[in-house]
């Protein structure tokens, strides 16, 4: 992560609090933030907004064998989650037994350490989600 | 009015009983149970730190008090497991709850009692005429506490943490502080040495001359100056290292039992350090109702206890938290000690 540290400190507001943007032309809110509007272009109007802390699982899987860095992790949940307007992102889901894990459950967004690897390096702070009821 | 205006509380969800930490050490663990009345203790999961208990508990105070964050001016953060040797966590802490940079904001540590050395520093900072700028201060208690494996304290340790913000506004403060005291000694009962894993403690030495000399004298010093007696207040909150040394103390103060069962939190979630005082304390501002008189007192080895007399306020029966401490600690997983080794990294290839 060192190398990687301005691009990644860039990110603290999408990371920590789901820093994202919205077209105020066509009400459709962005995470990540996008530089332009896909759908009006030059005629869109894209502000910052936060993204809402809450949302359902739309997809989800089980990871067995993690990437370098998440190997003693497993085995972790990773779902695509729809956020409550619309916004769509990738994250893992954190404490939650095996059986709330489904499509369609509610989640809610936590604090946690994304990567922690050099004990030396930063550390990386981050959103995950868990189920909640 | 200077008071507390809002609070939260973050325990993580897996716990580990004292039995089951016995088992691997073939200890008897209903007899270790019962001697420290504590049957389980939260557990931090594999991604959770002292920074990230700290920001759980910082939204929820946030959400409680409806304070803006970027109203905040002062975040303090008291802990002895602080991720970094160098590098502040109330700066993470202040940026993830969305605070202005605009702020002061620092790092504490005193063994169990940084967090409400926090909460005497924003009361003094949002009392006073400079700066003029803070109207309101959060100090949070935060632990991953560490026990050295096979350790009397491998018992107890625990994660968890508390917010409280502080402010003076008469319609926001649900709790007036009406004094505040500290005793202070240089008392080596307890300690870790910088780049060492886990904490060393002084076994007997722990108790009469570090804990029970400092909590009495910090109780009856602001008792004193308040010109209060132990039946005047509805509630006694001490801190918590286990279930037994707060009952003995507050018995050797002549409170009675039902002053101190709301604030006991330590026989459910162990001892979170730094936030063991201060959430027995969010525990009892749970129940208090308007003009009830609570008296909090903290302990860190070192050693010294700070003193709080506070009085609940109209405010407070309608400012209630959606969920109570209490409610909070049934929120919970079992693990057994192999996954707890694997959480907190205890295992030396991890
Ligand atoms: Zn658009």
């Amino acid at each position: 992560m060192n190398g990687a540290l301005p691009l990644i400190w860039r990110k603290f507001g999408e990371r920590y609090d789901l820093d994202g943007n919205f077209c105020e032309t066509c009400g459709t809110a962005f995470f990540p933030a996008r530089p332009v509007c896909p759908s009006c272009r030059r005629r869109g109007k894209l502000v910052p907004k936060k993204m809402p802390k809450t949302g359902k699982i739309v997809s989800f899987t089980e990871v067995f064998t993690g990437p370098a860095g998440f190997e003693h992790e497993t085995p972790y949940f990773i779902a695509i989650v729809e956020l409550d307007n619309k916004a769509r992102l990738l994250t893992q889901i954190v404490d939650s037994e095996k059986e709330r894990v489904k499509i369609g459950a509610k989640v809610g967004k936590v604090f946690r350490k994304i990567s922690d690897i050099d004990p030396e390096g930063p550390i990386a702070y981050g959103y995950k989600f868990k189920v909640v009821c | 009015m200077v008071g507390i205006v809002g609070y939260g509380v973050y325990v993580p969800k897996y716990r580990i009983t004292v039995e089951e930490i016995a088992r691997v050490w073939k200890k008897d663990g209903k007899a270790i149970s019962a001697g420290l009345n504590v049957k389980e203790k939260a557990v931090g999961s594999f991604d959770e730190d002292a920074c990230t208990i700290s920001v759980e508990a910082a939204r929820r105070a946030l959400a409680h008090s409806g304070i803006y964050a970027a109203n905040l001016g002062a975040v303090y953060v008291g802990s002895e497991s602080h991720p970094y040797a160098v590098k502040p966590t109330a700066s993470i802490v202040a940026d993830a709850v969305g605070a202005s940079p605009e702020l002061t904001a620092a790092d504490l540590e005193f063994a169990c009692k940084a967090g409400t050395a926090g909460i005497q520093m924003c009361l003094a900072l949002v009392e006073s005429k400079m700066p003029a700028w803070i109207k309101y201060g959060m100090s949070i208690g935060a632990d991953t506490a560490q026990g050295r494996p096979n350790d009397a304290l491998e018992f107890t340790a625990a994660s968890g943490g508390a917010a409280f913000i502080v402010g003076k506004k008469e319609d926001e403060v649900i709790a007036e502080v009406l004094d505040t005291y500290s005793y202070t000694t240089d008392t080596p009962d307890f300690w870790r040495r910088q780049h060492a894993e886990f904490p060393r403690h002084a076994g007997r030495f722990t108790g009469k001359p570090a804990y029970f000399k400092h909590v009495i004298a910090g109780a009856n010093g602001i008792m004193k100056r308040v010109n209060m007696k132990p039946s005047d207040f509805d509630y006694a909150v001490f801190h918590q290292p286990n279930g037994k040394f707060p009952i003995r103390v507050a018995k050797q103060l002549g409170f009675e039992k039902k002053q101190i069962e709301q604030g006991l939190t330590t026989p459910l979630i162990g001892n979170t350090y730094s936030g063991s005082m201060m959430i027995g304390l969010a525990s009892v501002l749970d129940k208090a109702k308007p003009g009830e008189k609570i008296l909090a007192v903290s302990y860190g080895s070192g050693a010294g206890s700070d003193a709080f007399v506070l009085e609940a306020t109209k405010n407070i029966s309608k400012k209630r938290p959606k969920k109570t401490v209490f409610d909070m600690f049934e929120e919970k997983e079992y693990i057994d000690y192999a996954e707890y080794v694997k959480f907190r990294k205890k295992l030396k290839s991890l």
